[in-house]
C-alpha cells in the first residue's frame, strides 16, 4: 500500500446525506476481476446521462473538482453494500480523503485498507469546509499532525492512532497479522480440543 | 463481570489483543462468492500465500448467474469470466465450492444455514454486507471487504475493533398478516439508517423468540440497513433441531459438545447494554417504504410523506430527492400507488417458508394484468422443496414467472432488472437509487405483501387476503 501523504487539493463538497456504495459505484462495474480501472465509473448514475454523456454540471464533472483529491460529502457516507470496488473508484479517480460527519463501519475500514484517509468532523465544521470549497482554492490535509488547513482557519481531527500508523507507513495489515502466527497456530490447538466440531475433523 | 452474548463469543475468538483495543479475532467460518473474492485470490497468488483452513471456507457463485434456462451457460462475458474465476480459484486453493449446476447452489446467505455451515457461537463473515443474517444462529456474523476477505484467507483471523452492545427487545405478539420484515422494516424506520452505526444488536423479547428459524434470518439480514455492524438472537432448541442432521452440521459426539456449548450461550441477565429500544407486537402493522433508502417505511395505511412538514433541512431536502426518483406526490394513500413488476426472492425472504407465505395469498387468484412478476427461489433445495409441496404450480397458475435460484434483481446484476421508472414490490432489502435498474423504482415489502400487490395490480394490504 502507498504510504500516506499530506494532501494539497481543491475538496469537493457533494451535499447530499447517506450516499450508498451503490451509488458510488452501481453494480454493473461489480463485474470486473480486478482493482484498477473503475474511477472512470465513479457516482456513474449521478455522473452520465442514460446514453453515457457526462453530466455537465455534476460536480466531479467539472473543472477544477474533476481534479480533486478530497471529497466532502453528507452524513452516514458509504452505507449499504461492503464492496470495496467503492474505495477502489474513488482512489482510481484521484481522491484519496473522504470528509463527513460519519460513515458506514464496513466503507469505514475499507478506506485504510486502501490508503484512503476518511475523516470524521462535527456537522458545523463540515458546514465550514463546505462553505469554503466554492472559493475553489486549495486546502491541505496533513495527517500526521491531525490537521485540515484552509485559508487562515485549522481543523483538528480526531485518528485511531493505529490506523494513522498503518496509513502513514503504508503498512500491509497481512504481514502484521502473520507475524503472530505462532498466537493464531496455539489458538487452532486449544480449538480443536475445546469445540472439536469447528474443524469437523 | 456480567457479559452480553456479543461480549462473550467476542472474547471467545481473541488471539490477541492490542493495548489500544485492536484485536486479533479467529474466523470459524468463511462464506465467499464470485464478486468480492476475485481480487483477494489475486492478492494471495502476488504474495505467494495459501489459504489458512480451507476446510472453514465454502464457496458458491450467487450474483451473477442466470435465473433462466442455464443450459448455455452465461451470456454476459463479464459475469462468465467472474463466475469460471471463482471456480479456478476454488480449485487452485482448495476450497470447497458448489457450482452452478449443483443443485446445493444457492444465495450464499441462504446455503450456509441451509447446509448447518453456519452454526451458534461461532464468527462467520463474508465479502457481502448481509452476513448479518447468520446472527439468527447466535453467531457474530458481520461482512467485510475484499482486502478483508484476503486477509481472512491467509490467517482465518481478522483485525477488528470492539463495537457497543444495543439491545432491541419485541415483545407481544404479531397481528395476522405480519411477518418478521415488517417488525424490522419498522425498526429500521424507527433507529434510522445510522441508527446502530457502531453497534452489534442483540434482538430480544417474547416475539423474537416466538418467531421461527426462518424468520429470525429476515431480522437478522436486514440489520445492516440500520448500520449495525452485526445483528444477533440468543439461540434457542428451534435453532438446534433446525441445525440437527444438516450435511455439515457436527456429527455424533461432537454434536453432543457442541450442543452442550451452544446451550448457554446468552446475555448474563444483568449484562449491560449501552443503548436499548422496546416495541410492541400490537404496534407492528404491514410496512412499506415509499422511498430510496429502508428508513423511508410506513404502514399500508399510510400516505406519503410531505417535506415541507420537515424541519431538518438535510432530512427535507432527502425528502425531497428520494419523491422525486420515486415519481411520488406527498400526501398520496400508499394503496393508490401502482406498480409493474413483483419480485420475490433475495437472501432476506427467498426460503421455503417466504415462498408458503406468498403462495398462501395468491392461491386460486390471478395476478393484475399489467403486472410482470417473479419467484426466485433462494436456493436449489428451495427450489425442490416448493416443487415438492406443489408451491411452483400455484405460482404459475396465478401468473408469476418460477425461477432457477439465485440473487437475481435483488441488485439486477444479472439480466433481471427494471426499467427506468419501472415500479417493483420486492420482497429483498435495498430501495436505493438504481439497485434494481437504473431509474427502477423498489418498494420493500414481506412477501405476502408482495402477493398482494401482484393480485392488486397496486401496493396493497395483505391482510385484505387473509382467509
Ligand atoms: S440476495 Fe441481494 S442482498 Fe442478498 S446476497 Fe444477493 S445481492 Fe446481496
Amino acid at each position: 500500500m502507498q504510504k500516506f501523504k499530506t494532501i494539497k487539493s481543491i475538496p469537493a463538497y457533494l451535499p447530499i446525506v447517506n450516499i450508498d456504495t451503490d451509488m458510488i459505484i452501481p453494480k454493473q462495474f461489480l463485474k470486473t476481476i480486478k482493482r484498477t480501472g473503475l474511477g472512470k465509473n465513479l457516482f456513474y448514475e449521478m455522473r452520465y446521462n442514460e446514453k453515457g454523456v457526462p453530466i455537465e454540471d455534476f460536480i466531479l464533472n467539472t473543472s477544477p473538482f474533476n481534479n480533486s483529491e478530497i471529497l466532502i460529502a453528507g452524513k452516514n457516507f458509504g452505507c449499504g453494500s461492503s464492496r470495496e470496488h467503492a474505495p477502489w473508484a474513488l482512489l482510481d479517480f484521484g481522491i484519496t480523503c473522504v470528509v463527513s460527519s460519519s460513515y458506514a463501519d464496513i466503507f469505514y475500514n475499507n478506506c485504510f485498507k486502501n490508503g484512503i484517509l476518511p475523516i470524521v468532523l462535527p456537522e458545523a465544521k463540515i458546514k465550514e469546509l463546505s462553505e469554503y470549497s466554492k472559493r475553489k482554492e486549495e486546502i491541505i490535509v496533513n495527517l500526521e499532525e491531525q490537521k485540515i488547513t484552509f485559508g487562515n482557519n485549522e481543523i483538528d481531527f480526531e485518528i485511531d492512532q493505529f490506523k494513522k500508523k498503518c496509513l502513514l507507513e503504508g503498512l500491509d495489515d497481512i504481514a502484521l497479522s502473520l507475524e503472530k502466527n505462532p498466537k493464531i497456530t496455539e489458538f487452532e490447538k486449544k480449538l480443536s480440543s475445546n469445540k472439536p466440531w469447528i474443524f469437523n475433523d | 463481570m456480567s457479559k452480553t452474548l456479543y461480549d462473550k463469543i467476542w472474547d471467545d475468538h481473541l488471539v490477541h489483543a492490542q493495548e489500544d483495543g485492536t484485536s486479533l479475532l479467529y474466523v470459524d467460518r468463511h462464506l465467499v462468492h464470485e464478486v468480492t473474492s476475485p481480487q483477494a485470490f489475486e492478492g494471495l497468488r502476488n504474495s505467494n500465500r495459501k489459504v489458512r483452513k480451507p476446510n472453514l471456507t465454502l464457496a458458491v457463485a450467487d450474483h451473477n448467474v442466470p435465473t433462466s434456462d442455464r443450459s448455455k451457460g452465461i451470456s454476459d462475458e463479464e459475469s462468465r469470466l467472474q463466475v469460471e474465476t471463482l471456480e479456478k480459484n476454488c480449485e487452485e486453493f482448495g476450497i470447497k465450492l458448489f457450482g452452478m449446476d449443483d443443485k446445493r447452489q444457492g444465495i450464499v446467505h441462504i446455503i450456509g444455514p441451509e447446509q448447518g455451515f453456519t452454526q451458534p457461537g461461532s464468527i462467520i463473515v463474508c465479502g457481502d454486507s448481509h452476513t448479518a443474517t447468520h446472527g439468527a444462529f447466535g453467531s457474530l456474523a458481520f461482512g467485510i471487504g475484499t482486502s478483508e476477505v484476503e486477509h481472512v484467507l491467509a490467517t482465518q483471523t481478522l483485525v477488528q475493533k470492539k463495537s457497543k452492545n444495543f439491545r432491541i427487545k419485541v415483545d407481544g405478539k404479531l397481528s395476522i398478516g405480519v411477518t418478521s420484515k415488517d417488525v424490522i422494516l419498522q425498526i429500521i424506520g424507527k433507529i434510522g439508517t445510522a441508527g446502530g452505526t457502531g453497534y452489534v444488536i442483540e434482538y430480544a423479547g417474547s416475539l423474537i423468540s416466538s418467531l421461527s428459524v426462518e424468520q429470525r434470518m429476515t431480522i437478522c439480514n436486514m440489520t445492516i440497513e440500520g448500520g449495525a455492524r452485526a445483528g444477533l438472537i440468543e439461540p434457542d432448541q428451534k435453532i438446534f433441531d433446525y441445525l440437527k442432521g444438516r450435511p455439515m452440521a457436527p456429527k455424533k459426539e461432537n454434536w453432543d459438545k457442541a450442543l452442550d456449548y451452544w446451550s448457554k450461550l446468552k446475555s448474563d441477565n444483568d449484562a449491560s447494554f449501552d443503548k436499548e429500544v422496546t416495541l410492541d407486537g400490537k404496534d407492528i402493522m404491514p410496512m412499506v417504504t415509499w422511498g430510496t433508502s429502508p428508513q423511508d417505511v410506513i404502514s399500508i395505511d399510510g400516505r406519503i410523506p410531505n417535506p415541507d412538514n420537515e424541519a431538518d433541512e438535510d432530512r427535507k431536502n432527502s425528502i425531497e430527492r428520494s419523491l422525486k426518483y420515486m415519481g411520488l406526490k406527498p400526501g398520496t394513500a400508499i394503496k393508490d400507488v401502482k406498480i409493474d413488476k413483483v419480485f420475490i426472492g433475495s437472501c432476506t425472504n427467498g426460503r421455503i417458508e417466504d415462498l408458503r407465505d406468498a403462495a398462501k395469498i395468491i392461491k386460486n387468484k390471478k395476478i393484475a394484468q399489467h403486472v410482470y412478476a417473479m419467484v426466485v427461489p433462494g436456493s436449489g433445495l428451495v427450489k425442490q422443496q416448493a416443487e415438492q409441496e406443489g408451491l411452483d404450480k400455484v405460482f404459475k397458475e396465478s401468473g408469476f414467472d418460477w425461477r432457477e435460484p439465485g440473487c437475481s434483481m435483488c441488485l439486477a446484476m444479472n439480466a433481471d432488472k427494471l426499467k427506468p421508472e419501472e415500479r417493483c414490490a420486492s420482497t429483498s432489502n435495498r430501495n436505493f437509487e438504481g439497485r434494481q435498474g437504473r431509474g427502477g423504482r423498489t418498494h420493500l415489502v414481506s412477501p405476502g405483501m408482495a402477493a398482494a400487490a401482484a393480485i392488486s395490480g397496486s401496493l396493497d394490504d395483505v391482510r385484505k387476503y387473509q382467509n
